[in-house]
């Protein structure tokens, strides 16, 4: 196996871009990766989506994507796991790489989600769960993750409060990202008084319905350097899965796919949690983020919430996560988030992450989830 | 999406809590999977649940998914069958009663989507507060 460098990135701002098409969305993160990478070919072109079929009346998106980027003829597909899909993606694209089947490949996740109105996002986003036993009985997708909220609480004895720090780090981390959907602050008060969705689920523990693209170039460690940035590796590439539904898990309150994946990434790396400089991790909930720290080791179980209400997830603190604005507040293109995750690390580990720089950070980890739980891809990358 | 044959297949389970117990090592199995999840065998016996059961946790839905806006809001439950497996399902006819983990409750036959002027009407398994027996 080869090694595999991340030599070039690209995003565009998440938002509600009711005036871009999908595909243009697709052709700005491409074109702004490759112009990184100061490259203007590639071998392969694979996109991570998943609900344009659904919410645009468009599959078929390798072909697509590839013919309006100017890549017309290059081997391309679709690679769709649920909100897990971008990183599911660039999943794929190591995979050609080291696998010396490629030597240059794109990687773009895109999501066009605001299109249609919200009872029929909701009702699409319910299909990473399972249609027949959770889906037909009414449970949005919303739902699933408020159940296993409220089992945390009553189990561990936590408030809804006590899930507040995410929310409020994720906004203050937002503020200085340029391409993040929200830039304002959330105050603890804020987050008590904000709209029920699904109780125990409020608007402030939720991720965004919203639009947006990210891409990289991968490329061999070594054969390629980038112009001028510090040469950023891949060191790990793990993939762990579970069951779709909620109510099969063994234990609700424990993601034993992040689990898997979490330690196969640690072990190909060659590192510990505590190597780790900065987590970008699945926050589509706020529970989903207590819950991915206990699942990749950084807190033991239930003391996910301590962790955060201790400090410990700020930018200066002994593990900071979502970085840039994490999904809360950058925002959460289902198929692109994977690809936004692993676009925020890199700038991290060239130094270019402005106001929001991690000190000296070198290691840095994005995990992705697919559903609740059933499709887990963890990136380890690495400054050279 | 919501179709007659794709309803129609699922009528054991909907209507009967069909399962399954694995005749290698004894656990049950709703829903039925054909392969144990606990020792990967397929020696799997059909067999209908008792339908009671426990709140392992709920949630009450206020932006429903198309399809399910005439019953909103509605809770949706984790129920722990008395048999073991979790399920995910509606509460119904709870009245004024609150709901709390760990409450007793039962199987009944809902309603679960009209489907609009044309689609079929679902009908399946929600569950409602246990009806305590009468003292002897």
């Amino acid at each position: 196996m080869r090694e595999v460098a991340v030599i070039g990135v690209g995003q565009t701002e998440v938002g509600e871009h009711w005036g871009v098409s999908l595909r243009h969305l697709a052709l700005e993160a491409v074109q702004a990766a490759m112009a990184d990478a100061g490259v203007v070919r590639a071998d392969a072109l694979y996109v991570g989506n998943m609900l344009s079929g659904e919410l645009e009346g468009q599959e078929h998106l390798g072909a697509l994507v590839a013919d309006f980027a100017g890549l017309r003829g290059v081997e391309a597909f679709k690679i769709e796991a649920a909100c897990g899909s971008g990183a599911a993606a660039v999943r794929m694209g190591y995979v050609a790489v080291a696998g010396g089947l490629a030597d240059l490949v794109i990687v773009v996740g895109v999501e066009k989600m605001t299109d249609t109105l919200g009872p029929d996002t909701t009702a699409a986003l319910a299909m990473a769960a399972d249609a027949d036993y959770e889906a037909a009985h009414g449970a949005s997708f919303v739902t699933l993750n408020a159940l296993v909220m409220r089992r945390y609480m009553h189990q561990y004895g936590y408030g809804h409060q006590d899930f507040a720090p995410f929310a409020v780090n994720a906004h203050q981390n937002a503020l200085a990202n340029p391409y993040a959907m929200f830039r304002f602050p959330v105050s603890s008060e804020k987050f008590r008084r904000a709209r029920m969705i699904s109780d125990p689920i409020n608007l402030l523990d939720s991720s965004p319905i919203c639009d947006g693209a990210a891409a990289v170039v991968l490329a061999p460690l070594g054969e390629t350097r980038h112009q001028s940035m510090a040469t950023v590796g891949i060191a790990a590439s793990a993939v762990g899965t579970d069951t779709l539904a909620v109510h099969d898990r063994n234990d609700p309150l424990v993601l034993a796919g992040a689990e898997l994946s979490s330690q196969r990434a640690y072990n190909a790396a060659g590192v510990r949690p505590a190597d780790i400089d900065l987590f970008e991790l699945h926050d589509a909930f706020t529970i989903m983020a207590a819950l991915s720290l206990e699942a990749a080791g950084f807190a033991d179980r239930g003391r996910g919430l301590a962790l955060a209400a201790d400090g410990e997830i700020g930018i200066e603190g002994r593990i900071p996560v979502t970085t840039m604005g994490g999904l809360k507040a950058r925002g959460h293109p289902v198929g692109a988030t994977g690809v936004y995750q692993i676009v925020e690390v890199v700038q991290q580990l060239r130094g270019l992450a402005g106001e929001n720089q991690v000190p000296n950070a070198r290691v840095g980890m994005a995990q992705n989830i697919g559903g609740s739980g059933a499709t887990v891809i963890t990136h380890i990358l690495e400054r050279i | 999406m919501n179709s007659v044959p794709r309803n129609w297949r699922l009528r054991q389970q909907r209507y009967r809590l069909v399962g399954e117990i694995c005749e290698s090592c004894g656990v049950r199995i709703f829903p039925p999977r054909d392969v144990c999840p606990e020792c990967e065998t397929m020696e799997q016996k059909e067999v209908a649940f008792s339908g009671r059961g426990e709140v392992y946790s709920y949630s009450t839905v206020y932006h429903p998914p198309r399809g399910f806006e005439e019953f909103a809001p509605y809770t949706v439950a984790l129920v722990r069958l008395e048999e073991g497996p979790l399920v995910t399902a509606q509460l119904t006819d709870l009245d004024s009663e609150q709901v709390k983990i760990g409450m007793s409750v039962e199987m009944v036959t809902r309603r679960m989507q009209s489907g609009g002027e044309e689609g079929p009407i679902v009908y399946g398994y929600k569950f409602r507060p246990a009806i305590q027996p009468a003292a002897a």
